[in-house]
């Protein structure tokens, strides 16, 4: 496939973190139909640091890798440096992607965002 | 990768070797300019009259009626451009002065909008569920200033059948100039432009097992047109340009074993394309054919399945070697759905989750077999990575 880099493919094919966590203490939901992806992302947080993470794409190629990427990059990272990663660590990580698929890995990182917000929110309350 | 299946017919089809065989004299020793006097001209010229009896007789026309182009975009932008070019007075008149369906290629609806630009109006069409314009609503669009209907003889994407006979009928009846984009159409449907009433048919030549860059335009004897290209004035001051001679002996060529084959290839399509519907319909829940299931192309089957994404499934199938396509190649690598499938009524999600499979006749039952085996797999795969998949698995 010429389109995506072989990193892309490889992350399509076989996701890492997929799925769903039962009781995560976040969840993040990005996306637009229209164009086509969906991505949920659900963390589990353990003395501020992320230490499982999962998530569903209903997506191109693009969308998958760039959600499989993103969970890859976030496990293990404290909520600040979690936080930090942007669209390009993941499309970087990635290899790169087609310039029409860029809006996949901003996708990915605003579903990270939305989970860290939710769990932030969640905690307030506690 | 071992075993390749090829499933994306509509996209384009192998060069027939009869085809090429036909085709080699003309890159070399018949390289002669077909306007030429001396032998080395009218050799070549000779060929491309021939490959014009040829086209000609596969959908009943005359061979003056055949106009030879660059492919399919090329025969719909002259068919529809050179009438409003020629009617250009008819702008004051009450429109719409063209009418379309919403379900069209690109080549139509792109020219048909860019005729909007320069002060044409047009309409178009809806159509129902299974694809299929209504008939009654374009009886009544149909005004004063009417000078073209367009629609296509089958759908590229769902492969639905227009009911052409009445669509003509109806264009004959009020006295405007109908043209149908036959691409998909040709060499698998029974084609006769005078029992149909078509004015004007557009024919791709790679779409036929034939060479890409090259088509065909049947333009009933008496209709002026306008030229789009100007020059030297070939092709009857149509197009103008010296004549592509190895691609139109490979389209007369692929035309020819078309009307030939058909009574073999056709029965052999439909048979294989029934058992893929039934086999995907009754193994993968949640899986539905789009378009008609009776009046749709013997080659075409076009599913959806809930919660899986069309780009992803023609990537999974492609590293299993079976190469299928999300709607039509062109629109593969453009983001937004397909406006045929949200013209037939489905969501935007819908519209990404389907999947084109395309057949050409040397496809064979076992290879419709493999299929069956691995797409459950792979949409259950995809399944299991979409949020939007909520059954347990």
């Amino acid at each position: 496939m010429s389109m995506y880099s072989k990193k892309v493919m490889e992350h399509f094919l076989n996701p890492r973190n997929m799925g769903k966590i039962d009781d995560p203490d976040g969840v993040g939901v990005a996306g637009n139909p229209v164009c086509g992806d969906t991505m949920t992302i659900y963390i589990k947080v353990k003395n501020n640091r992320i230490v499982d993470i999962k998530f569903q794409t209903f997506g191109c190629a693009a969308a998958i890798a760039t959600s499989s990427m993103i969970t890859e990059l976030a496990k293990g990272k404290t909520i600040e440096e979690a936080e930090k990663i942007t669209r390009d660590n993941v499309a970087d990580a990635l290899e790169g992607l087609p310039p029409i698929k860029m809006h996949c890995s901003n996708l990915a990182a605003d579903a990270l965002k939305a989970a860290i917000e939710d769990y932030k929110k969640r905690r307030k309350k506690k | 990768m071992e075993k390749r299946i090829y499933l994306d017919h509509a996209a384009t089809t192998p060069l027939d070797e009869e085809v090429l065989q036909a085709m080699l004299p003309y890159f070399s020793q018949k390289f002669g300019n077909p306007s030429s006097l001396h032998s080395f001209g009218s050799e070549a010229h000779d060929a491309i009259e021939n490959s014009r009896k040829k086209v000609a007789d596969l959908i009943g026309a005359k061979e003056g009626e055949i106009i030879f182009t660059s492919g399919g975009t090329e025969s719909d932008n002259l068919a529809i451009r050179g009438i409003a070019y020629m009617n250009k007075d008819k702008i004051k008149e009450k429109g719409p002065h063209i009418i379309t369906s919403s379900i069209e290629h690109p080549a139509v609806l792109e020219t048909c909008r860019d005729l909007e630009r320069e002060g044409f109006e047009v309409k178009y069409l809806k159509v129902d569920r299974y694809g299929f314009v209504d008939l009654e609503e374009l009886k009544e669009s149909i005004s004063k200033g009417t000078f073209l209907i367009t629609v296509m003889f089958a759908n590229n994407e769902i492969g639905t059948i227009q009911d052409i006979r009445e669509i003509g009928k109806i264009a004959r009846d009020f006295g405007v100039i109908f043209h149908t984009d036959a691409v998909q159409a040709v060499g698998k449907l029974d084609i006769d432009v005078g029992k149909l009433c078509i004015d004007m048919l557009s024919i791709s030549a790679h779409k036929i097992y034939g060479p890409k860059g090259v088509g065909a335009f049947f333009v009933r004897e008496g209709i002026r047109l306008k030229s789009i290209q100007t020059g030297g004035g070939h092709e009857r001051g149509l197009r103008s340009g010296t004549e592509n001679v190895p691609g139109i002996v490979g389209l007369g060529e692929a035309c020819r074993l078309a009307k030939e084959r058909m009574d073999k290839d056709v029965p052999h399509m439909i048979k294989l394309r029934d058992k893929l519907i039934r086999g995907v319909i009754e193994n993968i829940e949640e899986s539905y054919l789009n378009g008609h299931h009776e009046k749709r192309l013997p080659n075409n089957a076009h599913f959806r399945f809930t919660a899986v994404e069309g780009e992803a499934l023609v990537l999974s199938l492609d590293q299993k070697g079976i190469a299928a396509s999300t709607g039509s190649a062109c629109s593969s690598k453009k983001l937004q759905p397909s406006h045929v499938l949200l013209a037939i009524g489905l969501s935007p999600v819908e519209a990404h989750g389907s999947l084109r499979l395309t057949l050409g006749r040397e496809n064979t039952e076992e290879e419709i077999d493999y299929v069956l085996d691995v797409l459950p797999d792979v949409v259950r795969r995809l399944r299991e990575i979409s949020p939007l998949w909520r059954k347990k698995l």
